[in-house]
């Protein structure tokens, strides 16, 4: 078995047993990227001399494997979350050079685990998209076939798990942007509840979704990933102040008795049939796991885009007015005056997607428009969190699809925004309540393309959704499992 | 679908968002910007009265701290990333 093709409790497994040393590990990941990452394109940075400088302190015996397990394991973070001293560019021309100069509390958390980090990752530029297509460094490509997207935004992060170019990584998801792409490529990516992860040093896009999440190989790494990260911060204001429960120790429970929801408007027409056999066939596992099936209705479904559409882009007019080339960021030269140096130097560094939802949040932020939009979609977001209020008194999680459709084809909707914004029905209701949702392999398509099961939970269940993700892949490892190993070596 | 938002108004946005937009991207984003706002006319099919928007994900207290002087990022350090400083300040074009 090749060390790239492992999961990061494997990979630690390995490291503390001294089967392998820490410089071996990070090595493997780093020759697999140079072979592989030209094909995918799924780093903006690499960050070998540091990884292997950190790597020898293990081998050297001044760091600890036994410390924690994430000790010695290379992992890869989304380039929207502050190393410091590292370029974080958000995918976009106009933060192209920026150094932060400090640690956004995740990655302090994780450099204090012992974690290695390996590389910054591709993504929509300022995770605006859903298709990884935004980014100013190129698209990222899906490893499962390199003429689709591997989603978005966090489709860098998604991609190198499931090439096998880090042993696990960070995203974020607003709208989607860690259920998706993980959908899209197979691997297991969670959103936790609003809250429940510091956003300090996380570039912000709309901050009253915006949250830091695990994409990982298994469901194993994702409760180890989010146990390193989760919990209340002083510098994030938003983040909650709750215990920290042991997400590892939740899994192993089986889910026999559980109520599992199945919303009616998550099956609906204008879904892939193969998208739906394969989410059918993963609530027969469940059931046959001994859960309970009841249907459940979450009416305002159909609304979620429109108020999600208006939310974060006003959210995000709002947020990325400090990029105003005075601190940090693209300066555009030749300006006579502030006024013209502002425009010159956005409208030089923000990319065509950036602009239409800047444009579109201060349109619905603007005089006379505010009530009929903003306010219109903040009603509507209350009516969302009552649906989810009302079938979490049936049910104790929601079972449904990640996305409408398969991975598709790179440029296939890049050209009509509302397309693409079309294809996040089925994340963003849950973005909107703030609630967790996690997006497990459940099974493919006949073009041997993913699909990912959507496991939806009340606020804080993060154990509990864990744990339906956790015996459902059990369940179904030997098919889905085979698979994932088999793309490793199709792409070397 | 009649139009909600016009070439002048797509101007007047650009201008209240900072940006500089050509004419050629003027004319796409007035298409795009009427499709997009011309789908949002789905949520006028529902009744929100009586409903008070939601603008957290969840229940949020204000936060407070006590006012004392802290050590924060040092000066060279957040002058670091600016394209102009004179080694203390930011510098900027003419303002008036």
């Amino acid at each position: 078995m090749e060390i790239y093709s492992l999961s990061m409790h494997e990979i630690h497994d390995l490291l503390a047993s001294r089967r392998a040393g820490a410089v071996e590990v990070v090595s493997a990941f780093l020759g697999r990227i140079e072979s592989v990452d030209p094909k995918v394109n799924s780093y903006i940075s690499t960050l070998a001399d540091a990884a292997l400088e950190e790597a020898r302190l293990f081998d050297n015996g001044k760091k600890d494997f036994a410390a924690s397990p994430l000790a010695g394991v290379p992992l890869a973070i989304k380039d929207v979350i502050c190393i410091k001293g590292t370029r974080t560019t958000c995918g976009s021309r106009i933060l192209e050079n920026f150094i932060p100069p400090y640690d956004g509390t995740v990655t302090t958390k994780l450099r204090d685990a012992g974690a290695i980090f390996i590389g910054k990752t591709n993504m929509d530029e300022f995770a605006m998209g859903s298709s990884t297509e935004n980014s100013a460094f190129g698209p990222t490509r899906n490893p499962w076939d390199l003429d689709r997207v591997p989603g978005g935004s966090s489709g860098g992060s998604a991609a190198a798990v499931a090439a096998g170019l880090c042993a696990g990584s960070l995203g974020t998801d607003t709208g989607g942007s860690i259920r998706q792409p993980a959908s899209f490529c197979g691997v297991v990516g969670l959103k936790p509840t609003y809250g429940r992860v510091s956003r300090f040093g996380l570039v912000a896009f709309a901050s009253s979704l915006d949250q830091i999440g695990p994409i990982t190989r298994d469901v194993e790494d994702a409760a180890l990933l989010l146990q390193a990260i989760a919990g209340y911060d002083r510098r994030d204001s938003t983040s909650v102040d709750l215990p920290v429960p042991d997400y590892r120790a939740a899994l192993s429970e089986p889910i026999r008795g559980l109520r599992l929801g199945i919303p009616k408007e998550y099956f609906i027409e204008g879904t892939s049939p193969e998208v739906l056999a394969a989410v059918r066939r993963a609530i027969d596992t469940c059931r046959g796991l001994g859960a309970r099936i009841v249907d459940v209705s979450l009416p305002h479904t159909e609304y979620g885009i429109a108020a999600y559409y208006i939310v974060a882009p006003a959210e995000a007019s709002s947020n990325l007015a400090r990029y105003d080339g005075v601190k940090y960021g693209l300066r555009a030269g030749g300006a006579k005056d502030l006024m013209e140096m502002y425009r010159r130097s956005r409208s030089q560094g923000f990319g065509p997607e950036v602009k239409r939802r800047i444009m579109l949040g201060t349109y619905v932020l603007s005089a006379g428009y505010y009530e009929a939009y903003y306010k219109k979609a903040s009603q509507v977001r209350n009516l969302i969190r009552r649906d989810f209020q009302e079938a979490f008194e049936k049910c104790d999680a929601l079972l449904a699809p990640v996305a409408p459709i398969p991975a598709f084809k790179i440029g296939e909707k890049s050209d009509d925004p509302l397309q693409m914004y079309l294809s996040d029905v089925f994340t963003l209701p849950a973005s909107l309540a703030g609630i967790p949702g996690m997006s497990v392999p459940c099974g493919f398509t006949s073009d041997n393309l993913p699909v990912g099961l959507q496991i939806l939970g009340p606020h804080f269940s993060e154990e509990l959704i864990l744990r339906v993700a956790h015996q459902f892949e059990q369940a179904t490892m030997p098919e889905i499992g085979g698979r994932k190993t088999e793309i490793l070596s199709r792409l070397a | 679908m009649d139009e909600k938002i016009t070439k002048d108004e797509v101007r007047r946005v650009a201008g209240l968002a900072r940006l500089e937009l050509s004419e050629a991207e003027e004319d796409r984003m007035t298409g795009q910007m009427n499709q997009i706002l011309g789908y949002m006319d789905k949520l006028n099919e529902l009744d929100t009265a009586g409903i008070s928007p939601m603008t957290h994900a969840i229940q949020i207290e204000n936060v407070f701290r006590r006012d004392c002087v802290t050590p924060s990022l040092d000066r060279q350090d957040s002058l670091a990333n600016s394209p102009e400083t004179d080694g203390c300040n930011f510098v900027v074009p003419k303002v008036i």
